[in-house]
């Protein structure tokens, strides 16, 4: 059985206004106050009131091209999916396993950019995708785009939080005072590794925390770090943030596993792999339907 | 007057720190404790010398080219002879002292990452010496351009794992060490081959490669009773550099120039020069200078030379640079071949084709010094392990090794 809610886990939000729009919240942002509601916390609290678990997938931008991956995105929601992880791709993505780079080698092909993805995120709201956007980065490319350019479209673009895997909280202070000005939650990684840091990580924490389920880089796995169950325990009682587990996370069987201990659960190379399975069909006019269909079933499956 | 680097935060002005993922944090504090305590160590350090001695025998000698300071016919030059050190490289003394902090802190199983496979060799080297298990990470063009080292590291005991990912050189190779370690953090200790990466270990490469720098001083010091005017070393990642110019770096007289490879011209989008055409970026773990386009993607290098085939560069040269304490220029492929060739029928030595680089540049610099001068080269490593891609470079430019 899942942990009982702690009551005052959402007490921040407690006078969030109920029904803000998205829209709405994006536009008050731009004066800066971490204490108005962000997406993700709201979506949380939705799924910790009926006692679920968030399906938080991960696709690579542009993984094969920007139109499929919008498709994609809608048929993520449509699939159950509660929060959405927008993988900019990297030529040296140090993080994740085989099935991402080859992903992110892939859409660099197609030249996308921290820009791109973006764009891909408010293009999606548009076509009346709800779930909260978290742009998945390396460091140097949002760097190079410059932090304030980065911050000032990231909030325009509906963008409700950042994960950086290779910005540890040591060198994160600046990304996090810039993101909590304009309400977007830098979402902190910790691993089972992190023993005596997790305390300070929590510390400075917003919208969930992302528990790495294992020592190594994104990609399916059968087992798990073996002292998982009460890493995961551990940090879950040790804040009132939404926490999610990922990396390795790619069957049913597995996200029911992990949502007994968590609030959340990402799923990244199972979802990517099942897109590179079928890229030769969603270039084909005849075949694209069903393999969005096929990726919407696999994801569905997922959804416990 | 430079002050004091790296900070506590591993950081060298704007450059260093630590920017990795989460699940290596605790790993590298730990691995700066225990350097920090063992360096400081009398036990540990008795060892490590005793090694550098009677193993790679140190010290290796500064030697005055006479026909080569003929031929340039100015300053007097000076080689820094790190090729006479055991398995041809100053490699050994990084990983010597990286291996016995490895049995310190009870690790047995050892991986590093290699270019032109001399850091390779001296990783499995040392795993061999010290009863390690090693495996090392080698990009598969590399492994084509330097087929003896890939020979060595296996009659050495260990295993090359071939690196398929990117461009298949040094960069990803140091991509696929990291992955692996992420994985095996528990019982495995990395030993990085270069002062680049992620703190303490652009701190550790240099002091453990300072050796260089220390001798060189002392020798320079008894044989013409003063300091040198230049110092010129190769820099690829730049060990070889940091460890030569570093006990140096408050002799403010004493001018540092790191020579990075051009490739086939800084006009041309095939090659190294970081320093003369990168921006700052974060890569493999530090902050520093990068060959990266402008969206943050990292740049494929090239240069002849597999060891300075690398789009970063340490932080510590980066800061070197930014505060002008030291000078970074460019020398193409052809350039370092022919100065290789030079020192060959000169002096009759074969260089590396990283110390080549450097040997050019002090080419350019020596007529230009007047023969009162010093000038000293560090000669990183012994060419022997390029004799094969010189040969191929040979055959397809037309030339025929004259």
């Amino acid at each position: 059985m899942k942990q009982p809610n702690l009551m005052n886990r959402v007490a921040m939000n407690h006078n969030a206004a109920e029904g803000l729009s998205a829209d709405a919240v994006h536009t008050s942002s731009v004066s800066g106050n971490s204490n108005l509601p962000n997406l993700i916390e709201e979506t949380f609290q939705r799924i910790r009131k009926s006692d679920g678990t968030a399906l938080i997938p991960f696709l690579t931008v542009g993984d094969p091209d920007i139109e499929t991956t919008l498709e994609i995105i809608e048929h993520l929601e449509q699939a159950g999916a509660d929060v959405l992880e927008l993988g900019v791709p990297y030529s040296d993505p140090l993080a994740d396993g085989p099935v991402i780079q080859r992903a992110s080698s892939r859409a660099l092909q197609q030249l996308i950019t921290v820009r791109t993805c973006l764009d891909v995120a408010s293009k999606a709201r548009a076509r009346g995708v709800k779930m909260p956007f978290v742009l998945f980065t390396y460091y140097n490319p949002v760097l190079q785009m410059g932090l304030d350019d980065f911050f000032a479209e990231a909030s325009k673009n509906e963008i409700s939080g950042l994960i950086i895997p290779d910005l540890p909280h040591e060198e994160a202070e600046e990304m996090r005072e810039r993101a909590d000005r304009v309400n977007i939650a830098l979402i902190p990684l910790i691993a089972p590794t992190s023993i005596e840091r997790i305390g300070r990580i929590l510390d400075h924490g917003r919208g969930f925390v992302y528990c790495v389920s294992s020592l190594g880089v994104t990609g399916e796995r059968a087992s798990f770090h073996e002292g998982v169950d009460a890493f995961i325990r551990d940090v879950r009682s040790r804040t009132d943030l939404p926490v999610a587990v990922g990396f390795g996370i790619s069957s049913r069987e597995q996200v029911e596993r992990f949502s007994e201990l968590c609030d959340g659960v990402v799923v990244g190379s199972a979802i990517v792999r099942t897109i590179e399975s079928l890229i030769s069909d969603l270039m084909n006019a005849d075949r694209r339907e069903d393999a969005l269909l096929q990726i919407r079933e696999f994801v569905a499956e997922l959804k416990v | 007057m430079i002050g004091q680097v790296p900070d506590a935060k591993g950081r060298y002005g704007d450059f260093g720190g630590r920017f990795v993922p989460e699940t290596l944090m605790n790993a590298l504090i730990e691995l700066e404790q225990s350097y920090l305590k063992y360096s400081a160590d009398e036990e540990f350090n008795a060892e490590l010398n005793n090694l550098l001695q009677q193993y790679s025998g140190r010290e290796t000698p500064l030697y005055y080219a006479k026909r080569l300071t003929e031929h340039f016919g100015g300053a007097k030059i000076y080689l820094k002879r790190e090729d006479l050190n055991h398995t041809g490289a100053h490699k050994i003394n990084n990983a010597l002292g990286q291996g016995l902090l490895a049995v310190r802190m009870g690790k047995k199983k050892v991986i590093a990452e290699t270019g032109a496979g001399q850091h390779g060799v001296a990783t499995a080297t040392v795993a061999a010496l010290l009863g390690l298990e090693c495996k090392v990470f080698m990009g598969e063009e590399d492994m084509q351009r330097q087929q003896l080292n890939v020979f060595r590291m296996k009659l050495l005991g260990a295993e090359v794992v071939p690196v398929l990912s990117g461009t298949k050189t040094l960069k990803d190779a140091g991509n696929e060490a990291l992955r692996y370690w992420v994985s095996h953090v528990h019982d495995t200790f990395y030993i990085l081959g270069s002062a680049v990466g992620p703190h303490p270990y652009p701190l550790m490469v240099r002091n453990f490669q300072r050796v260089i720098g220390d001798e060189t001083r002392r020798q320079i010091l008894e044989t013409e009773g003063r300091l040198p005017d230049t110092i010129v070393a190769a820099v690829g990642g730049g060990s070889n550099a940091i460890g030569m110019f570093y006990p140096f770096v408050h002799d403010e007289d004493v001018k540092f120039v790191g020579v990075e490879a051009a490739g086939k011209g800084i006009d041309t989008p095939l090659h190294a020069a970081t320093m003369t055409l990168g921006t700052k970026g974060v890569f493999q773990g530090s902050m520093s200078y990068l060959l990266q386009d402008e969206y943050g993607q990292v740049q494929p290098a090239h240069s002849i030379s597999a060891g300075l085939d690398y789009p970063g560069v340490g932080p510590e040269h980066s800061y070197l640079k930014d505060i002008k304490r030291a000078q970074y220029v460019p020398i193409t492929d052809e350039e370092a071949l022919d100065a290789l060739k030079l020192l060959c029928r000169t002096e009759g030595i074969i260089p590396a084709l990283e110390s080549a680089h450097a040997l050019a540049q002090a080419g350019k610099i020596a007529p230009e010094l007047g023969s009162d001068k010093l000038l000293i080269v560090c000669l990183s490593g012994r060419g022997d392990k390029d004799v094969e891609s010189i040969m191929a470079y040979e055959k397809k430019e037309g030339g025929d090794g004259q």
